[in-house]
């Protein structure tokens, strides 16, 4: 695939962002894992991504500078915020708040007007999780706001998280004849029968291109398998050749892969695939700005990127499909600066009017965005939470954790959304959902021996950094309050975590800590409180008015020097 | 039956090596031709699926052994004249194992393993 | 009813074959809410058959999985045919099906 075009002129700082011409015959449009993000928000990218093995150094496993080099991109500037975490809040208060669909809903009109039969693809992580109104209405904002938006094909992951019946309905009625949701992973437990269509075929100015959907293969792991009991996942990446194959003799002549597997999954299937041209990835939450070219096992070249989240991105494929095959292409992932795009208005004024509704949730009536602007607490600190471990608002979650139901350690899931707080803003009950709204709220405490402790650390690391990606979850390591240790993503599981302590105190594997937690897979989860995570957030800052993370529990790191994943701040 | 006495046995080895010897009457094997496919992770260690294939022919028996299993051989099959070298079959797993495959094609035994790994959940991203 | 679905589909010379069984298929490891062990409980043998033919012979020990999973492939059938499925387990009750290959 020769690509006279691969970064082009991104990596400089451009006097219009979104100034773009098309390029060939073939364009997809791409965001994913907005997360429920209606409007403009702030998030940060993270300073923490290792790469291990293969991957080590490998975007996506590239932080700051590192990854400035790499796409030769200059600081500070417009992309590099964009793109990092470098002078974040210098460089955030200077261009403002990022994403918001109002904003998006332009930006998709200006690239499809350019591009007669471009499609939009939605990557999925759309419905949640970290959305007040996403939870309250059963995911309905986002339903609408994608049919307002043209969404023609979307996937999933969180989606699920609102139950298989919920799902249904929404595919049958409000998407029927407007959005596909694809998925060829996703089979009926009993007999193994696809559950979705796995793939499309749209013709755009002459040429036949099949949208294959990769739902999240780890969902009824990493969320709850009860929501979703009938249904299996997977990566399933022979199942995955045939539907290759089946398109392709279906008439397909480019074959795009809509993934959710997260990006070090999709550069695998890329090379043990044949067929496919591009994948468009989410899940993992990388900005990634440039393509990367794998070759698959047959010799052929898959693109393969990831769209970044929280919809501070659209990423943007032309490709030049000529007598056959693909002659050229341009990406670009294009960041959505809310203080450079005029809102759609009609989209803006669909936001205003969903979010000022009232709902009944959990027994109680109220006006959503009435509920969502009430200030908390202001913070002195950048509270952000992207990054393999531990986040300023983690910290403050565990923190809350362990002081409202009186724990000694606190375990906050390793989540790659939820949006960024400035110092000195006000900490809003918006904030507290963006970081904890989701279906399975419950706080949890309960006695755990030093032993297992180390069992669960160890196991989440290795769905880190297990150096086989298709071992991966894709998921951030848990985030620990309390506890201290270290970590060397570069051994196996059983031998990366080390030096566990309490207060200055070895932890003992026999010994009994009382742990604090929230977002349990179980379906009755053990030690419920039957208080919900927003709500202990919410008291906390209630009680303490300012906070400041004076001390970020980040783990000791150990085998990681030289890895350009890691930089500290 | 002394013959369906001893078929029995093999469930009750401790070992892969135990078991193949019991179900098979040899513990020795080469690697061949076999696709094990099982989900890399288990979404539920008590229904993980496991489906053997494989393109050598004159395949008379089948054996899946789960090796961390306190009782590692989970099923073995014969093979009738004309029918496929391709078993499917779900089986319980107490903790992330090996999952081996084991096939008698001509008299001769042929063995190939994938990890399936058991894993807590939760946290995901 | 038969604790046996089976779908029998020939394709291309080949027929494959999926069957669910209803069975417990209990370890004799499990014990129930008041500390007393649940007896083991599970299928030992499941075997296919067209006409006199054998085609499959399952041997299972107890951990297959509950309601248990079995999936084969076989040549030389006709559409038409009568597949035979059968179980037995170890307190020696057992059950069979016929279907017809489509
Ligand atoms: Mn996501
Ligand atoms: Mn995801």
């Amino acid at each position: 695939l020769p690509a006279s075009a691969r970064l082009g002129a991104a990596g400089k700082n451009p006097s219009d962002p979104y100034e773009l011409p098309a390029r060939g015959n073939v364009s997809i449009l791409h965001f994913t894992d907005c997360h429920g993000q209606l409007l403009p928000v702030y998030f940060r990218e993270p300073h923490i991504n290792l790469g291990v093995a293969e991957m080590k150094g490998r975007p996506p496993h590239l932080v700051g500078k590192a990854l400035l080099e790499r796409y030769g991109i200059d600081h500070p500037g417009l992309l590099s915020h964009a793109y990092t975490y470098l002078d974040y809040v210098k460089l955030a208060e200077h261009y403002g708040r990022v994403g918001g669909f109002a904003h998006l809903a332009t930006l998709v009109k200006k690239v499809r007007d350019q591009r007669p039969g471009a499609l939009l693809l939605d990557g999925g992580d759309t419905w949640g999780g970290g959305s007040g109104t996403g939870l309250w209405t059963h995911a309905q904002d986002m339903v609408d706001a994608q049919l307002k938006l043209g969404v023609d094909i979307m996937t999933g992951h969180w989606e699920f998280t609102f139950g298989a019946d919920r799902v249904r309905e929404i595919v049958e009625n409000d998407f029927a004849g407007h959005i596909e949701f694809l998925a060829q992973n996703v089979v009926d437990v009993d007999w193994g029968d696809r559950i979705f269509k796995p793939y499309t075929i749209r013709e755009m100015n002459g040429v036949n291109v099949a949208v294959i959907g990769q739902s999240f293969p780890y969902t009824p792991i990493a969320n709850p398998r009860h929501m979703v009991a009938e249904w299996s996942f997977g990566i399933r990446h022979g199942e995955m050749q045939d539907t290759v194959n089946n398109a392709r003799a279906d008439g397909a002549e480019v074959v795009i892969l809509l993934s959710h597997n997260g990006m070090d999954v999709d550069i695998k299937l890329a090379q043990v695939v044949d067929g496919i041209d591009a994948i468009m990835g989410g899940h993992t939450h990388d900005a990634v700005p440039a393509p990367l070219e794998i070759k698959g096992p047959e010799g052929g070249t898959c693109l393969v990127t990831n769209g970044g989240s929280n919809g501070k991105f659209l990423g943007v494929l032309d490709l030049d499909f000529r007598d056959g095959r693909i002659r050229d292409y341009q990406y670009r992932l294009l960041p959505v600066f809310a203080n450079l795009i005029e809102p759609d208005p009609d989209m803006a004024r669909y936001i205003e009017q969903v979010r000022d509704q009232e709902v009944t949730y959990d027994g109680q009536t109220f006006n959503m965005k009435d509920a969502l602007s009430e200030e908390l607490a202001v913070s002195e600190d950048l509270l952000y939470r992207r990054g393999n471990f531990n986040g300023t608002f983690d910290q403050l979650i565990c923190d809350a954790l362990m002081e409202q139901v009186d724990a000694q350690i606190a375990f906050s899931p390793g989540f790659r959304w939820g949006t960024t707080v400035l110092p000195g803003m006000p900490i809003t009950f918006e904030h507290v959902m963006d970081q904890t709204g989701l279906t399975y709220p419950a706080v949890t405490r309960n006695e755990m021996s030093g032993a297992m402790i180390k069992e669960i650390l160890e196991d989440v690391a290795d769905n880190l950094y297990n150096k086989d990606p298709f071992y991966q979850q894709g998921g951030d390591m848990v985030r620990v309050g309390g506890l201290q240790y270290s970590i060397d993503p570069t051994r196996s599981i059983g031998e990366r975590i080390g030096d566990m302590e309490l207060n200055g105190k070895p932890i003992a594997p026999n010994e009994s800590y009382v742990v604090a937690g929230w977002a349990s897979v179980q379906e009755q989860p053990a030690g419920n409180t039957g208080r919900k995570i927003w709500d202990v957030v919410a008291d906390y800052l209630r009680d303490h008015e300012t906070v400041s993370i004076s001390e970020l529990n980040e783990p000791k790191l150990r085998g990681v020097e030289g890895n350009p994943g890691v930089s500290s701040v | 039956s002394t013959v369906l006495a001893s078929a029995r046995e093999g469930f009750e080895a401790g070992s892969v090596s135990d078991a193949l010897k019991s179900v098979m009457g040899s513990d020795s094997h080469d690697s061949g031709d076999i696709t094990i496919s099982a989900p890399e992770l288990a979404e539920n260690g008590a229904v993980v699926p496991i489906t053997v294939e494989s393109s050598l022919t004159g395949v008379t028996d089948i054996a899946i052994l789960a090796a961390a299993n306190n009782n590692p051989l989970t099923s073995s099959y014969k093979l009738g004249e004309g029918t496929k070298a391709y078993v499917a079959t779900r089986i319980k797993m107490g903790d992330s194992s090996d999952i081996v495959a084991v096939l008698k094609a001509n008299g001769q035994l042929y063995s190939s393993s994938r990890e399936v790994k058991v894993t807590i959940g939760g946290c995901g991203g | 009813m038969s604790s046996i679905r089976v779908r029998a589909q020939l394709s291309d010379g080949v027929t494959n074959v999926r069957a669910l069984i209803s069975h417990p298929m209990e370890t004799g490891q499990r014990t129930d809410s008041g500390g007393n062990t649940i007896p083991a409980h599970y299928i030992t043998e499941v075997k296919a058959k067209v006409r006199d033919r054998e085609i499959l012979t399952a041997n299972w020990g107890p951990s297959i999985s509950r309601n248990p999973y079995l999936s084969f492939q076989f040549e030389g059938a006709s559409s038409g045919d009568t597949l035979e499925l059968s179980w037995v387990d170890n307190n020696g009750d057992s059950d069979s099906t016929q279907v017809q290959i489509r």
